[in-house]
Protein backbone atom coordinates (compact mmCIF):
# COMPACT_ATOMS: atom_id res chain seq x y z
CA UNK A 1 0.00 0.00 0.00
CA UNK A 2 1.41 3.46 -1.34
CA UNK A 3 -0.89 5.75 0.61
CA UNK A 4 -3.44 4.62 3.22
CA UNK A 5 -5.18 6.73 5.17
CA UNK A 6 -8.36 6.31 8.07
CA UNK A 7 -10.57 9.06 9.28
CA UNK A 8 -8.33 11.55 7.74
CA UNK A 9 -9.37 14.83 9.35
CA UNK A 10 -8.04 18.90 8.59
CA UNK A 11 -8.77 21.72 10.11
CA UNK A 12 -7.73 25.83 9.55
CA UNK A 13 -8.96 27.57 12.57
CA UNK A 14 -12.52 27.04 12.84
CA UNK A 15 -12.71 25.52 8.88
CA UNK A 16 -12.95 21.91 8.70
CA UNK A 17 -11.59 20.83 5.56
CA UNK A 18 -11.09 17.11 5.86
CA UNK A 19 -13.56 15.86 7.87
CA UNK A 20 -12.81 12.29 8.36
CA UNK A 21 -11.89 10.39 5.10
CA UNK A 22 -10.48 6.74 4.50
CA UNK A 23 -8.07 6.38 1.41
CA UNK A 24 -6.30 3.52 0.45
CA UNK A 25 -4.01 3.95 -2.57
CA UNK A 26 -1.97 1.01 -3.78
CA UNK A 27 1.05 0.59 -6.16
CA UNK A 28 1.14 1.43 -9.71
CA UNK A 29 -2.68 2.59 -9.64
CA UNK A 30 -3.61 5.76 -10.67
CA UNK A 31 -6.20 7.03 -7.94
CA UNK A 32 -8.29 10.43 -8.41
CA UNK A 33 -9.79 13.22 -6.33
CA UNK A 34 -12.71 14.74 -7.90
CA UNK A 35 -14.56 17.07 -6.25
CA UNK A 36 -16.05 20.94 -6.50
CA UNK A 37 -14.08 23.93 -5.01
CA UNK A 38 -13.83 24.01 -1.52
CA UNK A 39 -14.10 20.16 -1.36
CA UNK A 40 -10.91 19.65 0.79
CA UNK A 41 -8.64 18.10 -2.11
CA UNK A 42 -5.71 20.04 -1.82
CA UNK A 43 -5.68 19.69 1.77
CA UNK A 44 -5.71 16.35 1.28
CA UNK A 45 -3.18 16.26 -1.19
CA UNK A 46 -0.90 18.28 0.99
CA UNK A 47 -1.39 15.59 4.01
CA UNK A 48 -0.19 12.86 1.49
CA UNK A 49 2.68 15.63 0.62
CA UNK A 50 4.19 15.50 3.85
CA UNK A 51 3.76 18.83 4.09
CA UNK A 52 0.93 19.62 6.78
CA UNK A 53 0.38 17.70 9.48
CA UNK A 54 -2.60 15.52 10.20
CA UNK A 55 -4.92 16.58 12.69
CA UNK A 56 -6.95 13.10 13.20
CA UNK A 57 -6.83 9.59 11.85
CA UNK A 58 -3.88 8.09 10.61
CA UNK A 59 -2.17 8.73 7.55
CA UNK A 60 0.73 6.09 6.19
CA UNK A 61 3.04 6.97 2.84
CA UNK A 62 5.39 4.48 1.65
CA UNK A 63 4.87 2.87 4.66
CA UNK A 64 6.12 5.65 6.41
CA UNK A 65 4.30 8.27 9.08
CA UNK A 66 4.76 11.76 7.71
CA UNK A 67 4.58 13.21 11.52
CA UNK A 68 8.46 11.40 11.81
CA UNK A 69 9.49 11.02 8.94
CA UNK A 70 8.56 13.88 6.02
CA UNK A 71 11.77 14.20 4.43
CA UNK A 72 12.26 10.74 3.91
CA UNK A 73 9.05 10.37 2.58
CA UNK A 74 8.91 13.58 0.38
CA UNK A 75 12.23 12.15 -1.22
CA UNK A 76 10.28 9.60 -2.83
CA UNK A 77 7.34 12.00 -4.01
CA UNK A 78 6.72 14.13 -7.24
CA UNK A 79 4.66 17.21 -5.90
CA UNK A 80 2.75 19.92 -8.68
CA UNK A 81 0.76 21.62 -6.40
CA UNK A 82 -2.57 23.28 -7.37
CA UNK A 83 -0.49 26.67 -7.79
CA UNK A 84 2.77 26.86 -9.19
CA UNK A 85 5.52 27.68 -6.77
CA UNK A 86 8.61 28.33 -9.51
CA UNK A 87 11.69 30.14 -8.47
CA UNK A 88 10.80 32.98 -10.16
CA UNK A 89 14.30 34.59 -9.63
CA UNK A 90 16.03 31.57 -11.74
CA UNK A 91 15.91 30.25 -15.15
CA UNK A 92 13.43 27.90 -16.56
CA UNK A 93 16.56 25.25 -16.87
CA UNK A 94 17.88 26.29 -13.36
CA UNK A 95 14.39 25.87 -11.98
CA UNK A 96 14.66 21.97 -12.89
CA UNK A 97 18.30 21.50 -12.05
CA UNK A 98 18.37 23.58 -8.58
CA UNK A 99 15.27 21.62 -7.84
CA UNK A 100 17.12 18.49 -8.62
CA UNK A 101 20.02 19.53 -6.58
CA UNK A 102 17.18 19.82 -3.53
CA UNK A 103 16.71 15.98 -3.97
CA UNK A 104 20.34 15.44 -3.33
CA UNK A 105 21.31 14.71 -7.23
CA UNK A 106 24.49 15.38 -8.50
CA UNK A 107 25.28 17.75 -10.65
CA UNK A 108 25.58 16.41 -13.71
CA UNK A 109 22.53 13.81 -13.01
CA UNK A 110 20.52 16.88 -12.27
CA UNK A 111 21.23 18.90 -15.60
CA UNK A 112 21.29 15.60 -17.40
CA UNK A 113 17.26 14.75 -16.05
CA UNK A 114 16.45 18.54 -16.58
CA UNK A 115 17.06 18.45 -20.62
CA UNK A 116 15.37 15.18 -20.76
CA UNK A 117 12.70 17.23 -18.76
CA UNK A 118 12.35 19.52 -20.92
CA UNK A 119 12.33 18.16 -24.03
CA UNK A 120 9.29 15.98 -22.63
CA UNK A 121 6.90 19.58 -21.97
CA UNK A 122 8.54 20.84 -25.07
CA UNK A 123 10.25 23.67 -23.46
CA UNK A 124 13.56 23.60 -24.63
CA UNK A 125 13.83 26.48 -26.87
CA UNK A 126 12.56 28.36 -23.48
CA UNK A 127 15.32 26.67 -21.11
CA UNK A 128 17.11 30.56 -21.12
CA UNK A 129 14.08 32.36 -20.50
CA UNK A 130 12.96 33.49 -16.57
CA UNK A 131 10.29 31.93 -15.56
CA UNK A 132 8.01 35.30 -15.22
CA UNK A 133 8.28 35.59 -19.15
CA UNK A 134 6.24 31.68 -19.50
CA UNK A 135 2.59 31.74 -20.31
CA UNK A 136 0.42 29.95 -17.45
CA UNK A 137 0.23 26.73 -19.21
CA UNK A 138 4.05 26.91 -19.45
CA UNK A 139 4.13 27.59 -16.32
CA UNK A 140 1.78 24.50 -15.78
CA UNK A 141 4.22 22.00 -17.81
CA UNK A 142 7.24 23.35 -16.22
CA UNK A 143 5.81 22.62 -12.73
CA UNK A 144 4.84 19.12 -14.05
CA UNK A 145 8.44 18.66 -15.62
CA UNK A 146 10.00 19.86 -11.98
CA UNK A 147 7.89 16.97 -10.01
CA UNK A 148 9.22 14.39 -12.21
CA UNK A 149 13.11 15.29 -11.49
CA UNK A 150 13.86 13.02 -8.44
CA UNK A 151 12.13 10.13 -10.47
CA UNK A 152 9.47 9.38 -7.61
CA UNK A 153 7.88 6.34 -7.14
CA UNK A 154 4.18 8.70 -6.07
CA UNK A 155 3.01 11.69 -7.91
CA UNK A 156 1.21 13.80 -6.90
CA UNK A 157 -0.50 16.11 -9.09
CA UNK A 158 -3.24 18.72 -7.80
CA UNK A 159 -5.18 19.47 -11.48
CA UNK A 160 -2.48 19.11 -13.50
CA UNK A 161 -4.01 20.73 -16.51
CA UNK A 162 -5.24 23.58 -15.31
CA UNK A 163 -4.79 26.36 -17.64
CA UNK A 164 -3.55 23.63 -20.25
CA UNK A 165 -4.20 24.13 -23.50
CA UNK A 166 -5.83 21.00 -25.32
CA UNK A 167 -3.24 19.50 -26.64
CA UNK A 168 -0.71 20.47 -23.91
CA UNK A 169 -3.68 18.20 -22.06
CA UNK A 170 -3.53 15.36 -24.43
CA UNK A 171 0.50 15.36 -24.17
CA UNK A 172 0.57 15.49 -20.59
CA UNK A 173 -2.41 12.93 -20.12
CA UNK A 174 -0.19 10.38 -22.31
CA UNK A 175 2.71 10.95 -20.21
CA UNK A 176 0.95 10.37 -17.20
CA UNK A 177 -0.39 7.02 -18.96
CA UNK A 178 3.36 6.38 -19.73
CA UNK A 179 4.48 6.76 -15.86
CA UNK A 180 2.04 4.33 -15.12
CA UNK A 181 2.84 1.80 -17.21
CA UNK A 182 6.61 2.36 -15.58
CA UNK A 183 4.90 1.81 -12.26
CA UNK A 184 4.66 4.98 -10.73
CA UNK A 185 1.40 5.71 -8.62
CA UNK A 186 -0.43 8.60 -9.54
CA UNK A 187 -2.58 10.81 -7.56
CA UNK A 188 -4.50 13.41 -9.12
CA UNK A 189 -6.80 16.22 -8.42
CA UNK A 190 -9.30 17.38 -10.60
CA UNK A 191 -12.28 19.12 -11.67
CA UNK A 192 -12.88 17.63 -15.28
CA UNK A 193 -14.87 14.52 -15.91
CA UNK A 194 -13.04 13.30 -18.70
CA UNK A 195 -9.34 13.90 -17.34
CA UNK A 196 -10.69 11.64 -13.97
CA UNK A 197 -12.36 9.01 -16.38
CA UNK A 198 -9.14 8.79 -18.85
CA UNK A 199 -6.80 8.26 -16.14
CA UNK A 200 -8.15 7.11 -12.91
CA UNK A 201 -8.45 3.52 -12.28
CA UNK A 202 -10.05 4.45 -9.05
CA UNK A 203 -11.40 7.70 -7.49
CA UNK A 204 -13.19 9.14 -4.59
CA UNK A 205 -15.75 11.97 -5.31
CA UNK A 206 -15.13 14.36 -2.45
CA UNK A 207 -17.73 17.24 -1.19
CA UNK A 208 -17.07 19.26 1.75
CA UNK A 209 -14.85 17.49 3.28
CA UNK A 210 -16.29 13.89 3.25
CA UNK A 211 -16.18 10.87 0.59
CA UNK A 212 -19.27 10.95 -0.67
CA UNK A 213 -18.80 8.11 -3.42
CA UNK A 214 -15.56 5.67 -4.64
CA UNK A 215 -14.69 3.18 -7.10
CA UNK A 216 -14.05 2.90 -10.85
CA UNK A 217 -15.32 5.45 -13.19
CA UNK A 218 -17.57 2.90 -14.33
CA UNK A 219 -18.40 1.22 -11.36
CA UNK A 220 -19.38 4.89 -10.35
CA UNK A 221 -21.90 5.32 -13.18
CA UNK A 222 -23.52 1.95 -12.85
CA UNK A 223 -24.10 2.45 -9.21
CA UNK A 224 -25.37 5.95 -9.09
CA UNK A 225 -26.63 6.52 -12.95
CA UNK A 226 -28.37 5.19 -15.67
CA UNK A 227 -26.43 3.86 -18.69
CA UNK A 228 -28.03 7.54 -20.68
CA UNK A 229 -29.06 10.72 -20.24
CA UNK A 230 -31.40 12.48 -22.60
CA UNK A 231 -30.84 16.53 -22.30
CA UNK A 232 -33.96 18.73 -23.10
CA UNK A 233 -33.30 22.31 -23.49
CA UNK A 234 -36.89 24.11 -23.48
CA UNK A 235 -37.02 28.46 -23.05
CA UNK A 236 -35.45 29.94 -20.17
CA UNK A 237 -38.01 29.54 -17.50
CA UNK A 238 -39.76 26.63 -18.46
CA UNK A 239 -37.41 23.94 -17.34
CA UNK A 240 -38.87 23.61 -14.43
CA UNK A 241 -42.75 23.48 -15.34
CA UNK A 242 -41.65 20.88 -18.14
CA UNK A 243 -40.21 18.56 -15.78
CA UNK A 244 -43.43 17.25 -14.39
CA UNK A 245 -44.62 16.83 -18.16
CA UNK A 246 -41.60 14.67 -18.73
CA UNK A 247 -41.44 12.73 -15.19
CA UNK A 248 -42.46 9.44 -15.89
CA UNK A 249 -40.92 9.25 -18.97
CA UNK A 250 -37.41 8.62 -17.01
CA UNK A 251 -36.13 7.08 -13.84
CA UNK A 252 -35.26 10.03 -12.46
CA UNK A 253 -35.59 14.18 -13.59
CA UNK A 254 -33.04 17.05 -12.32
CA UNK A 255 -34.00 20.26 -13.31
CA UNK A 256 -30.68 22.76 -14.11
CA UNK A 257 -30.86 26.24 -14.54
CA UNK A 258 -30.76 26.16 -18.77
CA UNK A 259 -31.65 22.31 -19.10
CA UNK A 260 -33.56 18.99 -17.86
CA UNK A 261 -31.90 15.54 -17.91
CA UNK A 262 -33.86 12.35 -18.23
CA UNK A 263 -32.27 9.71 -16.67
CA UNK A 264 -32.95 6.31 -18.31
CA UNK A 265 -31.22 3.46 -20.21
CA UNK A 266 -32.79 4.38 -23.09
CA UNK A 267 -32.39 7.82 -23.88
CA UNK A 268 -33.52 7.93 -27.58
CA UNK A 269 -36.65 6.09 -26.66
CA UNK A 270 -37.37 8.93 -24.09
CA UNK A 271 -36.32 11.90 -26.98
CA UNK A 272 -38.63 10.18 -28.86
CA UNK A 273 -41.44 9.87 -26.27
CA UNK A 274 -41.01 13.52 -25.34
CA UNK A 275 -41.47 14.23 -29.16
CA UNK A 276 -44.59 12.63 -29.46
CA UNK A 277 -46.17 14.45 -26.24
CA UNK A 278 -45.66 17.54 -28.90
CA UNK A 279 -43.46 18.92 -25.91
CA UNK A 280 -40.81 20.92 -28.51
CA UNK A 281 -37.84 21.35 -26.58
CA UNK A 282 -35.21 23.90 -28.59
CA UNK A 283 -32.80 21.45 -28.29
CA UNK A 284 -32.66 17.13 -27.45
CA UNK A 285 -29.77 15.59 -27.16
CA UNK A 286 -28.48 11.64 -26.07
CA UNK A 287 -25.83 10.68 -24.52
CA UNK A 288 -23.95 8.54 -22.34
CA UNK A 289 -24.07 9.01 -18.57
CA UNK A 290 -20.79 10.31 -16.94
CA UNK A 291 -19.10 11.02 -13.35
CA UNK A 292 -20.70 14.58 -14.02
CA UNK A 293 -23.70 13.02 -13.87
CA UNK A 294 -22.64 11.08 -10.88
CA UNK A 295 -21.78 13.56 -9.05
CA UNK A 296 -24.86 15.58 -9.79
CA UNK A 297 -26.96 12.80 -7.94
CA UNK A 298 -24.80 12.64 -5.30
CA UNK A 299 -24.37 16.16 -4.09
CA UNK A 300 -27.47 18.24 -5.98
CA UNK A 301 -25.03 20.16 -7.52
CA UNK A 302 -23.02 20.79 -10.58
CA UNK A 303 -19.21 20.16 -10.47
CA UNK A 304 -18.33 22.75 -13.67
CA UNK A 305 -20.62 25.26 -15.40
CA UNK B 1 12.27 8.14 -19.07
CA UNK B 2 14.40 5.23 -17.31
CA UNK B 3 13.75 4.36 -13.97
CA UNK B 4 16.96 3.11 -12.51
CA UNK B 5 17.08 0.69 -10.04
CA UNK B 6 20.15 1.44 -8.00
CA UNK B 7 20.53 5.00 -6.98
CA UNK B 8 23.29 6.33 -9.43
CA UNK B 9 23.61 9.62 -9.92
CA UNK B 10 23.38 10.87 -5.93
CA UNK B 11 26.34 12.64 -4.14
CA UNK B 12 28.17 11.13 -1.67
CA UNK B 13 26.75 13.67 1.17
CA UNK B 14 23.35 12.57 1.74
CA UNK B 15 20.43 14.36 1.73
CA UNK B 16 18.65 15.17 4.71
CA UNK B 17 16.23 12.61 4.43
CA UNK B 18 18.60 10.05 3.60
CA UNK B 19 20.93 7.86 6.00
CA UNK B 20 22.68 9.99 8.24
CA UNK B 21 25.91 9.38 9.41
CA UNK B 22 27.02 10.00 12.92
CA UNK B 23 29.62 12.51 11.93
CA UNK B 24 26.53 14.31 10.22
CA UNK B 25 24.39 14.29 13.23
CA UNK B 26 27.77 15.69 15.51
CA UNK B 27 28.09 18.37 12.91
CA UNK B 28 25.34 19.47 10.75
CA UNK B 29 26.99 22.12 9.20
CA UNK B 30 28.32 19.52 6.87
CA UNK B 31 25.08 17.67 5.97
CA UNK B 32 24.37 18.61 2.98
CA UNK B 33 20.34 20.07 2.97
CA UNK B 34 21.34 23.80 4.05
CA UNK B 35 24.11 23.84 1.33
CA UNK B 36 21.54 22.93 -1.25
CA UNK B 37 19.99 26.39 -0.13
CA UNK B 38 23.34 28.15 -0.62
CA UNK B 39 24.20 26.83 -4.00
CA UNK B 40 20.11 28.10 -4.96
CA UNK B 41 21.63 31.62 -3.94
CA UNK B 42 24.78 31.33 -5.24
CA UNK B 43 23.42 30.66 -8.54
CA UNK B 44 21.38 33.63 -8.56
CA UNK B 45 24.24 36.46 -7.58
CA UNK B 46 26.68 34.86 -10.05
CA UNK B 47 24.59 37.29 -12.41
CA UNK B 48 24.02 39.89 -10.05
CA UNK B 49 27.50 40.31 -9.46
CA UNK B 50 27.57 44.30 -10.12
CA UNK B 51 25.04 44.71 -7.25
CA UNK B 52 27.77 42.39 -5.42
CA UNK B 53 30.79 45.26 -6.78
CA UNK B 54 28.29 48.22 -5.38
CA UNK B 55 27.71 46.75 -1.85
CA UNK B 56 30.85 46.45 -1.28
CA UNK B 57 31.74 49.76 -1.85
CA UNK B 58 29.06 51.66 0.29
CA UNK B 59 30.94 51.16 3.59
CA UNK B 60 34.10 52.16 1.73
CA UNK B 61 32.34 55.34 0.79
CA UNK B 62 31.24 55.99 4.63
CA UNK B 63 34.35 55.54 5.88
CA UNK B 64 36.27 58.12 3.28
CA UNK B 65 33.43 60.57 4.06
CA UNK B 66 33.17 60.40 7.71
CA UNK B 67 36.72 58.67 8.99
CA UNK B 68 38.73 60.99 6.66
CA UNK B 69 36.28 64.15 6.45
CA UNK B 70 35.10 64.31 9.90
CA UNK B 71 38.04 63.10 11.04
CA UNK B 72 40.36 66.29 9.74
CA UNK B 73 38.39 68.36 11.75
CA UNK B 74 38.05 65.87 14.66
CA UNK B 75 41.98 65.01 14.77
CA UNK B 76 43.36 62.85 17.47
CA UNK B 77 42.32 61.79 20.66
CA UNK B 78 42.75 59.45 24.18
CA UNK B 79 41.24 56.44 24.94
CA UNK B 80 40.06 55.02 28.61
CA UNK B 81 43.84 53.34 28.67
CA UNK B 82 46.05 56.08 27.64
CA UNK B 83 46.78 55.55 24.07
CA UNK B 84 46.38 58.15 21.19
CA UNK B 85 44.39 57.49 18.21
CA UNK B 86 43.54 59.31 14.97
CA UNK B 87 39.86 59.57 14.49
CA UNK B 88 39.54 57.39 11.42
CA UNK B 89 41.39 54.60 12.92
CA UNK B 90 38.57 54.57 15.67
CA UNK B 91 35.76 55.02 13.35
CA UNK B 92 37.33 52.08 10.66
CA UNK B 93 36.30 49.14 12.77
CA UNK B 94 32.93 50.67 13.94
CA UNK B 95 31.98 50.67 10.42
CA UNK B 96 33.53 47.65 9.68
CA UNK B 97 30.53 46.14 12.48
CA UNK B 98 28.14 48.09 11.49
CA UNK B 99 28.27 46.90 7.82
CA UNK B 100 28.25 43.26 8.93
CA UNK B 101 25.01 44.27 10.45
CA UNK B 102 23.61 46.12 7.50
CA UNK B 103 24.08 43.18 5.32
CA UNK B 104 23.10 40.40 7.19
CA UNK B 105 20.17 42.28 8.48
CA UNK B 106 18.86 43.00 4.99
CA UNK B 107 19.07 39.78 3.66
CA UNK B 108 17.60 38.05 6.63
CA UNK B 109 14.79 40.51 6.68
CA UNK B 110 13.68 42.32 3.46
CA UNK B 111 15.48 39.08 1.24
CA UNK B 112 14.06 36.37 3.39
CA UNK B 113 10.47 38.29 3.43
CA UNK B 114 10.33 38.35 0.06
CA UNK B 115 10.77 35.00 -0.77
CA UNK B 116 8.62 33.77 1.91
CA UNK B 117 5.58 35.66 1.37
CA UNK B 118 5.89 36.82 -2.17
CA UNK B 119 8.17 34.26 -4.07
CA UNK B 120 6.68 31.12 -1.78
CA UNK B 121 10.42 29.67 -2.43
CA UNK B 122 10.35 27.80 0.79
CA UNK B 123 6.92 26.20 -0.09
CA UNK B 124 8.28 24.70 -2.89
CA UNK B 125 11.94 23.70 -1.16
CA UNK B 126 9.63 22.36 1.91
CA UNK B 127 8.32 19.87 -0.76
CA UNK B 128 11.35 18.30 -1.37
CA UNK B 129 13.55 16.21 1.49
CA UNK B 130 14.59 20.07 2.74
CA UNK B 131 13.48 21.07 6.35
CA UNK B 132 13.20 24.23 7.89
CA UNK B 133 16.06 23.92 9.88
CA UNK B 134 17.95 23.40 5.99
CA UNK B 135 15.83 26.71 4.84
CA UNK B 136 17.28 29.23 8.35
CA UNK B 137 20.45 27.63 8.14
CA UNK B 138 21.32 27.68 4.21
CA UNK B 139 19.62 31.45 3.91
CA UNK B 140 22.32 32.62 7.21
CA UNK B 141 25.05 30.66 5.48
CA UNK B 142 24.16 32.69 2.58
CA UNK B 143 24.09 35.87 4.22
CA UNK B 144 27.55 34.91 6.50
CA UNK B 145 29.33 34.40 2.71
CA UNK B 146 28.50 37.38 1.17
CA UNK B 147 29.09 39.44 3.90
CA UNK B 148 32.21 37.60 4.52
CA UNK B 149 33.33 39.22 1.28
CA UNK B 150 32.14 42.43 1.52
CA UNK B 151 33.84 42.62 5.10
CA UNK B 152 37.30 41.46 3.74
CA UNK B 153 37.27 43.69 0.65
CA UNK B 154 36.63 46.67 3.63
CA UNK B 155 39.61 44.86 5.85
CA UNK B 156 41.82 45.69 2.53
CA UNK B 157 41.13 48.51 2.75
CA UNK B 158 41.68 49.28 5.62
CA UNK B 159 44.67 47.82 5.69
CA UNK B 160 45.67 49.89 2.23
CA UNK B 161 44.62 53.22 4.30
CA UNK B 162 47.33 52.09 7.28
CA UNK B 163 44.20 52.05 9.69
CA UNK B 164 45.27 48.40 11.14
CA UNK B 165 48.16 48.21 14.23
CA UNK B 166 47.59 45.27 15.02
CA UNK B 167 47.55 41.20 13.36
CA UNK B 168 45.14 40.54 15.28
CA UNK B 169 43.15 42.12 12.58
CA UNK B 170 43.27 38.64 10.82
CA UNK B 171 40.47 37.70 13.11
CA UNK B 172 38.34 40.53 12.43
CA UNK B 173 37.12 38.30 9.14
CA UNK B 174 35.16 35.42 11.49
CA UNK B 175 34.73 38.22 13.95
CA UNK B 176 32.20 40.14 11.38
CA UNK B 177 30.72 36.79 10.25
CA UNK B 178 29.67 36.35 13.95
CA UNK B 179 28.21 39.82 13.64
CA UNK B 180 26.45 38.94 10.64
CA UNK B 181 25.48 35.46 12.12
CA UNK B 182 24.11 37.27 15.26
CA UNK B 183 21.97 39.46 12.98
CA UNK B 184 20.88 37.59 10.31
CA UNK B 185 19.77 34.84 12.79
CA UNK B 186 17.86 37.56 14.82
CA UNK B 187 16.62 39.13 11.79
CA UNK B 188 15.22 36.33 10.41
CA UNK B 189 13.57 35.30 13.36
CA UNK B 190 11.95 38.40 13.87
CA UNK B 191 10.96 38.32 9.54
CA UNK B 192 8.32 35.44 10.74
CA UNK B 193 6.46 37.78 12.59
CA UNK B 194 6.09 40.31 10.47
CA UNK B 195 3.04 40.96 8.14
CA UNK B 196 3.48 43.48 5.83
CA UNK B 197 6.50 45.45 4.45
CA UNK B 198 5.37 48.73 6.59
CA UNK B 199 6.10 45.97 9.46
CA UNK B 200 10.10 46.11 8.77
CA UNK B 201 9.37 50.27 10.11
CA UNK B 202 10.34 48.71 13.15
CA UNK B 203 13.45 46.85 12.69
CA UNK B 204 14.97 50.82 11.44
CA UNK B 205 13.53 52.12 14.37
CA UNK B 206 15.54 49.26 16.58
CA UNK B 207 18.56 49.97 13.75
CA UNK B 208 18.98 53.50 13.28
CA UNK B 209 19.96 54.47 16.75
CA UNK B 210 22.01 51.47 17.52
CA UNK B 211 23.84 52.56 14.49
CA UNK B 212 24.19 55.81 15.73
CA UNK B 213 24.81 55.39 19.06
CA UNK B 214 26.94 52.44 20.31
CA UNK B 215 30.01 54.00 20.46
CA UNK B 216 30.20 53.78 16.73
CA UNK B 217 31.66 57.44 15.73
CA UNK B 218 32.71 58.51 19.88
CA UNK B 219 33.99 56.19 22.85
CA UNK B 220 31.35 55.25 25.08
CA UNK B 221 32.71 56.83 28.04
CA UNK B 222 31.15 60.10 26.74
CA UNK B 223 27.98 58.49 27.68
CA UNK B 224 26.96 59.47 31.51
CA UNK B 225 26.53 55.70 33.47
CA UNK B 226 23.52 54.79 33.55
CA UNK B 227 23.37 55.23 29.43
CA UNK B 228 26.55 53.79 29.07
CA UNK B 229 25.29 50.59 31.04
CA UNK B 230 22.40 50.40 28.45
CA UNK B 231 24.72 51.17 25.74
CA UNK B 232 27.00 48.57 26.67
CA UNK B 233 24.25 45.59 25.73
CA UNK B 234 23.22 46.18 22.38
CA UNK B 235 24.57 43.72 20.68
CA UNK B 236 26.32 46.18 17.99
CA UNK B 237 28.49 47.82 20.67
CA UNK B 238 29.32 44.42 21.24
CA UNK B 239 30.03 43.41 17.47
CA UNK B 240 31.91 47.13 17.46
CA UNK B 241 34.38 46.15 20.62
CA UNK B 242 34.84 42.84 19.17
CA UNK B 243 36.24 44.50 15.59
CA UNK B 244 37.95 47.79 17.57
CA UNK B 245 40.01 45.77 19.65
CA UNK B 246 41.13 43.41 16.65
CA UNK B 247 42.23 46.45 15.06
CA UNK B 248 43.92 48.11 17.80
CA UNK B 249 45.56 45.16 19.32
CA UNK B 250 44.30 45.92 23.06
CA UNK B 251 42.23 42.64 23.18
CA UNK B 252 40.89 42.04 26.37
CA UNK B 253 37.77 39.96 28.17
CA UNK B 254 35.22 42.48 26.63
CA UNK B 255 35.96 40.69 23.17
CA UNK B 256 35.31 36.86 24.61
CA UNK B 257 32.32 38.51 26.42
CA UNK B 258 31.08 39.85 22.77
CA UNK B 259 32.14 36.34 21.25
CA UNK B 260 29.49 34.63 23.40
CA UNK B 261 27.03 37.22 23.12
CA UNK B 262 26.49 37.26 19.49
CA UNK B 263 27.38 33.05 19.36
CA UNK B 264 24.09 32.80 21.41
CA UNK B 265 22.36 35.39 19.85
CA UNK B 266 22.72 33.78 16.41
CA UNK B 267 21.81 30.59 17.67
CA UNK B 268 18.52 31.49 18.99
CA UNK B 269 17.61 33.30 16.44
CA UNK B 270 18.43 30.40 13.99
CA UNK B 271 16.53 28.08 16.21
CA UNK B 272 13.34 30.53 16.27
CA UNK B 273 13.64 31.33 12.90
CA UNK B 274 13.51 27.43 11.95
CA UNK B 275 10.55 26.80 14.48
CA UNK B 276 8.83 29.87 13.31
CA UNK B 277 9.08 28.48 9.45
CA UNK B 278 8.01 25.34 10.10
CA UNK B 279 5.09 26.73 12.25
CA UNK B 280 3.91 28.93 9.32
CA UNK B 281 4.39 27.03 6.14
CA UNK B 282 3.91 23.45 7.45
CA UNK B 283 0.40 23.75 8.43
N1 LIG C 1 -4.26 27.51 4.51
C1 LIG C 1 -5.58 27.58 4.74
N2 LIG C 1 -6.05 28.40 5.71
C2 LIG C 1 -7.36 28.48 5.96
N3 LIG C 1 -8.30 27.77 5.32
C3 LIG C 1 -7.90 26.95 4.35
C4 LIG C 1 -6.52 26.80 4.00
N4 LIG C 1 -6.43 25.91 3.01
C5 LIG C 1 -7.68 25.51 2.74
N5 LIG C 1 -8.58 26.12 3.53
C6 LIG C 1 -10.03 25.92 3.53
O1 LIG C 1 -10.29 24.54 3.51
C7 LIG C 1 -11.36 24.23 2.65
C8 LIG C 1 -10.90 23.22 1.62
O2 LIG C 1 -9.95 23.82 0.78
P1 LIG C 1 -9.12 23.00 -0.31
O3 LIG C 1 -8.12 23.93 -0.85
O4 LIG C 1 -8.65 21.74 0.30
O5 LIG C 1 -10.25 22.69 -1.39
P2 LIG C 1 -10.11 22.09 -2.85
O6 LIG C 1 -10.99 20.91 -2.90
O7 LIG C 1 -8.71 21.90 -3.21
O8 LIG C 1 -10.75 23.27 -3.72
P3 LIG C 1 -10.34 23.81 -5.18
O9 LIG C 1 -11.03 22.96 -6.16
O10 LIG C 1 -10.88 25.19 -5.19
O11 LIG C 1 -8.86 23.77 -5.28
C9 LIG C 1 -11.83 25.55 2.06
O12 LIG C 1 -12.95 25.98 2.79
C10 LIG C 1 -10.67 26.48 2.29
O13 LIG C 1 -11.12 27.78 2.51
MG1 LIG D 1 -7.47 22.63 -4.57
Amino acid sequence: MMISARGLRKSYGGIEAVKGIDVEVSAGEAFGFLGPNGAGKSSTMRMIAAVSPVDAGSLEILGMDPATHGSEIRARLGVCPQEDSLDNELSVMENLVVYGRYFGLSRAEASSRAKEQLAFVQLTERAKSRVEDLSGGMKRRLSVARSLINQPDVLLLDEPTTGLDPQARHQLWDRLFRLKQQGVTLVLTTHYMDEAEQLCDRLVIMDNGVIVAAGSPLELIAAHSTREVTELRFGVGDNESMAEKVADLADRVEVLPDRLLLYTDDGEQASQAVHDRELHPVSSLVRRATLEDVFLRLTGRTLVD
Amino acid sequence: MTRPVTSTGHDPDPVPGGARTLGLRVFPLFAAGHWRVVERNFLLYRRAWKVFLTGMLEPVLYLLSIGVGVGGLVGDFTLADGGAVSYVEFVAPAMLAASAMNGALFDATYGIFFRMKYEKLYDAMLATPLRPRDIARGEITWALLRGACYSAAFIVVMVAMGLVRSWWMVLALPATMLIGFAFAGAGMALTTWMRSWQDFEFVSLAIMPMFLFSATFYPISTYPDPVEAVVRWTPLYQGVVLCREMSLGALGWDALVAVVYLAVMGSVGMYVASRRIGRLLLK
